[in-house]
């Protein structure tokens, strides 16, 4: 919404500067979002006054022009036709910026004479689009008067409109507040009727639906042509184009009052009668208007259709825009004004389903004055007579507005009870009263019999521009943004107890714990979109129908992601294509299994792209082992019953290396974390080149740690007794798992073993085709005394039985 | 006893003159060995009388004795320098680089939500989550935006495919889905953040579709303006780490607060970047307000008894301007780069001992 000082001045009394205004605006909550100073861009340009005017001696078309100017007599060189003697227009120096130019003027000759400034046109000072000449000013100006003042201009006010507020898109809404706010005194803003001489021979009607009430007045032999300039002027100051007399007074009102009008060329109009419905399916599709934009519209049956010729025409889009056929032009004579009033909902959707954004449109759907319809018709009136002359019939009027807002039961120390703030009740009250609101004592005081405070309640009524206002916590915001939230106290939230062990729960503590120790391990995080591709999340288990976005951004961020790891893998495919393939990324974050609230996984996954610049060393860049062993570090950091994992292998999703992918898991339905080498055909769907490394973990899937009373630890009770190991060789089949060799020889006797390592995994010569050999070191913790000889073989005979069970045999 | 003398030199110059181990050995052998030519001496001891065998005894003692305490100092001389000739060859080149190692680095925007979480947690906030898809009454109805308002359009919300139920699920644009969750299942007070991901259709230089908010929720018996106010301005001085923060709150309106503000903290934008802390400018920071009744009364709560305040902030955005980050895509790009130009050490774990990073 923009205004000017002097719009406002119209309605508010006051001496506020511009940067006053506009800081009383913001804290009152109008937020202000530019001032657009004409005075800052034209500050060089003055008026002058052209003495001669002489043929140029090198060029025909231009003139050499003595000039009387702020800086004294200059000579200027000038091309325009209209440069004459007597001349009263407008001069820039040398050095000024010449903004329709876009450049700086400097001194240099013109076909070999030296032009000490320039004369200006419209144009060149961006005061009109386009010009034939240098300016034309009245000859009263004095020299040197400013530009800005000698054509009227000021400065430009733009402020954010919050939905509440259509009031604020009249200037008399703003004057209302600011006036409230201590800026000024507001002037009287009220309509006075108009009589009417005859009754229309145009009548209303309203189908109750589409339209809750339309007013119409006739007026008779109007003048319609050019608005005068103070007219001209205020619409384009805020960037409005005039059109004619009459359509200026309703884009005028739409400013002024936040209320849209309609005229319509009575002569244009078929049959006696105006009436308002919902838009029509025909044998051929919708009905059309073209509208005054020149544009045809579809009219749906969830449009307001104003219609003449007993319903059949449609001549206008009610609330949003006029039809072609019935606009006034120069030739008009007799007009019809429309003052409707149209329910916000439809004027929306209406609005987006055309896609015309009319000042009218704006202002219905955000809901105008229900006060307004008919004080709207009076105030056109008024000035139709003024500037078209004319003779007012009565008004018209059919249906019903709205109900005004009720009354609002209020007790003035409700404002410190919400606000905090310390404020008189009588202050409240008179605020409430600037702002256009009634404050009455109760009506019923038995009603209010059982309210302690029943003597200080009052009845606030919002007036009907106040539609926004339905509760006593609304009045305390415009008691409190009135009276300044700088005045707002600063109060201390009163203690509250700790909670005994950290505000987070365990899950968000583990995926805080996973974020720094991944960032330890040396993987950097990213955080990405919780979008992918349908496609792509196909590969990943996922686009499920439930998850495909209907409007996503973009065709590649259609889809919920299933799993972190594509946008991972993608990220690291980025990276190598900027140069730095090496990848060490995580995430933490979440996934998406259906559009239930359970339905949504927090996930944290890792990926190891190893491209690292070689080394001198040769150390390895890490493989699919250091990801298992990051993950394993990770999960006894979570606090996951890491010794009681089954390493699931082959059982991994299909995104996996089918060979080289595990699941680590409590049970085949507890699966808490997969991991391995992400499968090439998928790298390849994702275009980035492999081997990419990764895991990921469930964090739900991890269980709950146990609550216990006391953070003691269990005694620390070291064996005296040496530790010995025993190193033993299997033979099993090369498909068996050597996982489940260590389970077994760990296993063969749980008292004394406390550990099995493979140290060794061998395939050829002295090994069987399709066998391997698995190297075990056995660890043996002697509990109450020494082992015997004896006593070691026999433990060494049930590691050797338990691997057996597990298809190894000792090799000999 | 001059064949004594001749003795001594002569093996005190073979003790001097081994130049080795081995040799050292050899004339440790030749001198005191069983066979040697000092034990030969002693052993002619035996047929001596005993006048003879007293001085000349003495005498031969004191050559072995002499001879011993040679070698073994001729031994230790000879290992220091066999041991020096031994590193002296075992030299590494040390300015060769270590191993490679990857440097992890946490992303600032969980850095900046973890200290967030840590400055709320000390006022005695907990930290309360929801899901990512939301349905229209938690998101939208139940924070008092009537249906088809011109507010809900402006939120541009992400939406789901309508169900044959006519149900259609969206994203939610903010996490107060998450204030309506804890209200609704839980009786005041209630003292929570909601942390968590945002969604809304814009994808420019100023906003990405994706994004992170915070929002807070007090709601008690007397709770007022007053405290918000506090709880905002005592937030921000701690989250920038510096007492030179200025804050303004000013009127806005959002449908789910009544007053609601907007807060604004002072920086100096000169320059191109925006410092907080000083300057004359004012930056919007986020925005709050108190609990419209509505709001309360669709959780279930009664607004003459209960109220309380609600606040939201944009958590990239506050990483942005504490940290300098200048264009909020680059948070999601994953560019390897600017995660270890921006990235935080693991061990910058916000604490109140050493501090936020």
């Amino acid at each position: 919404m923009k205004f000017t000082l002097s719009w406002l001045k119209d309605h508010l009394e006051t001496t506020a500067t511009v940067p006053e205004i506009v800081a009383a605006m913001t804290m009152a909550g109008l937020e202000v979002e530019h001032v657009i100073d004409p005075a800052t861009k034209l500050a060089p340009f003055t008026v002058c006054k052209i003495v001669e005017a002489a043929r140029h001696p090198n060029a025909d078309r231009l003139q050499v022009c003595q000039v009387d100017t702020v800086d004294g007599r200059k000579e200027i060189v000038c091309g325009a036709p209209n440069a004459r003697p007597g001349l009263t227009t407008i001069y820039a120096p040398i050095g000024a910026y010449v903004p329709g130019l876009d450049v700086t003027l400097v001194e240099k000759p013109v076909r070999g004479v030296v032009s000490n400034g320039m004369l200006c046109s419209a144009a060149e000072l961006e005061y009109a689009t386009e010009s034939d000449g240098i300016m034309e000013l009245p000859d009263a100006l004095p020299v040197g008067t400013s530009a800005v003042d000698a054509l009227g201009l000021e400065a430009v006010i733009d402020f954010e409109v919050t939905p509440n507020r259509p009031d604020w898109l009249g200037v008399v809404g703003i004057a209302r507040d600011l006036a409230a706010a201590g800026v000024g005194k507001l002037k009287d803003v009220s309509i006075a009727p108009i009589a009417g001489t005859f009754d229309s021979p145009i009548t209303v009607t309203v189908d109750g639906e589409a339209c809750p009430v339309f007013a119409g007045r006739f007026i008779r032999g109007v003048k319609n042509g050019s608005s005068p300039k103070w007219l001209q002027d205020r619409l384009t100051a805020i960037g409005l184009r005039p059109i004619n007399a009459l359509v200026d007074i309703t884009n005028l009102i739409s400013y002024d009052r936040a209320r849209p009008l309609h005229v319509y060329d009575a002569a244009k109009l078929s049959g006696g009668v105006i009436s308002t419905r919902l838009g029509r399916h025909g044998v051929n599709g919708d009905e059309h208007l073209i509208a005054l934009d020149g544009k045809t519209y579809e009219l749906t049956p969830e449009m307001c259709v104003i219609a003449d010729a007993e319903g059949e025409r449609p001549i206008g889009l009610g609330g949003v825009m006029g039809g072609e056929s019935t606009g006034c032009s120069d030739e008009t004579t007799d007009v019809f004004v429309e003052s409707a009033w149209f329910e916000p909902i439809r004027i929306a959707q209406t609005g987006r389903a055309t896609g015309i954004a009319s000042d009218a449109q704006y202002r219905f759907a955000r809901t105008v004055d229900t006060g307004s319809v008919v004080p709207g018709i009076e105030l056109a009136t008024k000035l139709i007579l003024e500037l078209c002359g004319g003779e007012p019939s009565n008004i018209v009027v059919a249906g019903e507005a709205p109900a005004a807002p009720g009354a609002i039961l209020f007790d003035p120390a409700y404002v410190g009870q919400l606000s905090g703030l310390e404020i008189e009740p009588e202050r409240s009250l008179a605020i409430l009263r600037d702002l256009g609101f009634t404050v009455e004592p109760p009506k019923d005081v038995s009603a209010t019999a059982f309210v302690t405070h029943a003597e200080s309640l009052v009845c606030v009524t919002p007036p009907t521009f106040r539609r926004d206002v339905d509760g006593k916590a609304d009045l305390v915001e415009e008691v409190a943004r009135i009276a300044g939230y700088g005045a707002l106290p600063s109060t201390p939230l009163p203690e509250a107890a700790r909670a005994v062990g950290g505000i987070l729960t365990a899950k968000q503590a583990r995926a805080r714990t996973a974020r720094r120790a991944l960032a330890a391990a040396g993987y950097a995080e990213a955080v990405t979109f919780s979008f992918t591709s349908g496609k792509t999340a196909q590969l990943f288990g996922g686009g499920q129908p439930e998850l495909m976005l209907a409007n996503p951004i973009a065709a590649e961020l259609d889809c919920m992601r299933p799993s972190l790891l594509p946008n991972l893998i993608d990220a690291a495919g980025r990276n190598a294509r900027r140069g730095f393939p090496d990848a060490a990324l995580f995430e933490v974050g979440p996934t998406f299994h259906g559009d239930r609230p359970n339905d949504q996984r927090t996930v944290v996954a890792a990926i190891l792209a190893p491209k690292a610049p070689r080394g001198w060393d040769k150390a390895a860049q890490g493989d699919v082992f250091t990801v298992k062993a990051d993950l394993l570090a990770l999960l006894e950091e979570l606090g996951a019953p890491v010794a009681s994992l089954q390493t699931a292998q082959g059982s991994a999703s299909s995104w996996w290396h089918p060979g080289r992918s595990a699941r680590l898991q409590l049970g085949p339905k507890a699966v808490m974390a997969e991991f391995g080498e992400i499968h090439p055909a998928v790298l390849k769907a994702l275009d980035v080149a492999g081997p990419v490394y990764g895991f990921e973990i469930t964090l739900e899937a991890i269980p709950e740690p146990k609550k216990k009373a006391v953070k003691t630890k269990p005694a620390f009770s070291p064996s005296v007794l040496m530790p010995l190991t025993r190193d033993f060789a299997f033979v099993v089949e090369k498909s068996k798992a050597a996982g489940d060799l260590v389970k077994a020889a760990a296993g063969a006797d749980k008292a004394l073993i406390t550990a099995a390592r493979v140290f060794d995994v061998y395939e050829g010569p002295g090994v069987p085709e399709g066998f391997k050999s698995v190297a075990l070191e056995v660890v043996v913790q002697p509990r109450d005394a020494t082992l015997t000889d004896a006593e070691i073989e026999a433990l060494s005979a049930k590691v050797v039985a338990a691997a057996e069970k597990a298809g190894g045999k000792l090799r000999s | 006893m001059t064949d004594l003398n001749t003795l001594e030199s002569d093996v005190l110059a073979q003790v001097a003159g081994a130049a080795d181990l081995q040799a050292l050995d050899a004339v440790r052998v030749a001198a005191v060995g069983k066979t040697g030519s000092i034990s030969g001496l002693l052993k002619t001891l035996g047929a001596m009388s005993p006048e003879e065998r007293k001085d000349r005894g003495a005498a031969i003692n004191a050559l072995r004795d002499k001879v011993a305490t040679a070698i073994t100092e001729r031994k230790a001389a000879l290992e220091t320098a066999e041991l020096d000739a031994r590193l002296a060859s075992e030299t590494l080149d040390l300015s060769l680089p270590a191993p490679h190692r990857r440097k992890g680095s946490v992303h600032p925007t969980m850095q900046t939500m973890d200290e967030v979480i840590a400055i709320f947690a000390e006022m005695g906030f907990a930290v309360a989550e929801g899901p990512d898809i939301e349905d229209d009454f938690h998101n939208f109805t139940a924070l008092n935006f009537p249906e088809k308002h011109p507010a809900r359009e402006m939120h541009d919300t992400f939406f789901f495919n309508t169900k044959e139920t006519g149900e259609r699920m969206l994203l939610r644009t903010h996490t107060s889905p998450v204030q309506v969750r804890t209200m609704v299942s839980q009786k005041p007070p209630i003292r929570i953040i909601a942390p968590g991901r945002t969604y809304r259709v814009d994808n420019d230089a100023t906003h990405t579709p994706v994004f992170h908010q915070v929002e807070g929720l007090v709601i008690d018996k007397a709770i007022h303006m007053g405290h918000l106010k506090w709880t905002l301005e005592t937030f921000l001085a701690r989250f920038f780490e510096t007492d030179a923060v200025t804050t303004q709150f000013r009127p806005h309106h959002f449908p789910f607060t009544e007053p609601s503000a907007e807060m604004d903290v002072q920086c100096d934008r000169s320059g191109g970047e925006i410092k907080i802390g000083q300057g004359t400018s004012w930056l919007e920071i986020l925005g709050c307000g108190m609990v419209h009744p509505n709001v309360l009364r669709a959780c279930g709560i009664d607004p003459d008894e209960y109220q309380g305040f609600a606040f939201g902030m944009g958590v990239d955005r506050l990483g942005m301007l504490k940290y300098g980050m200048p264009d909020l895509r680059d948070m999601w790009s994953s560019d390897v780069r600017w995660l270890s130009h921006y990235g935080f050490s693991a061990f910058a774990a916000p604490n109140p001992a050493s501090g936020l990073s």
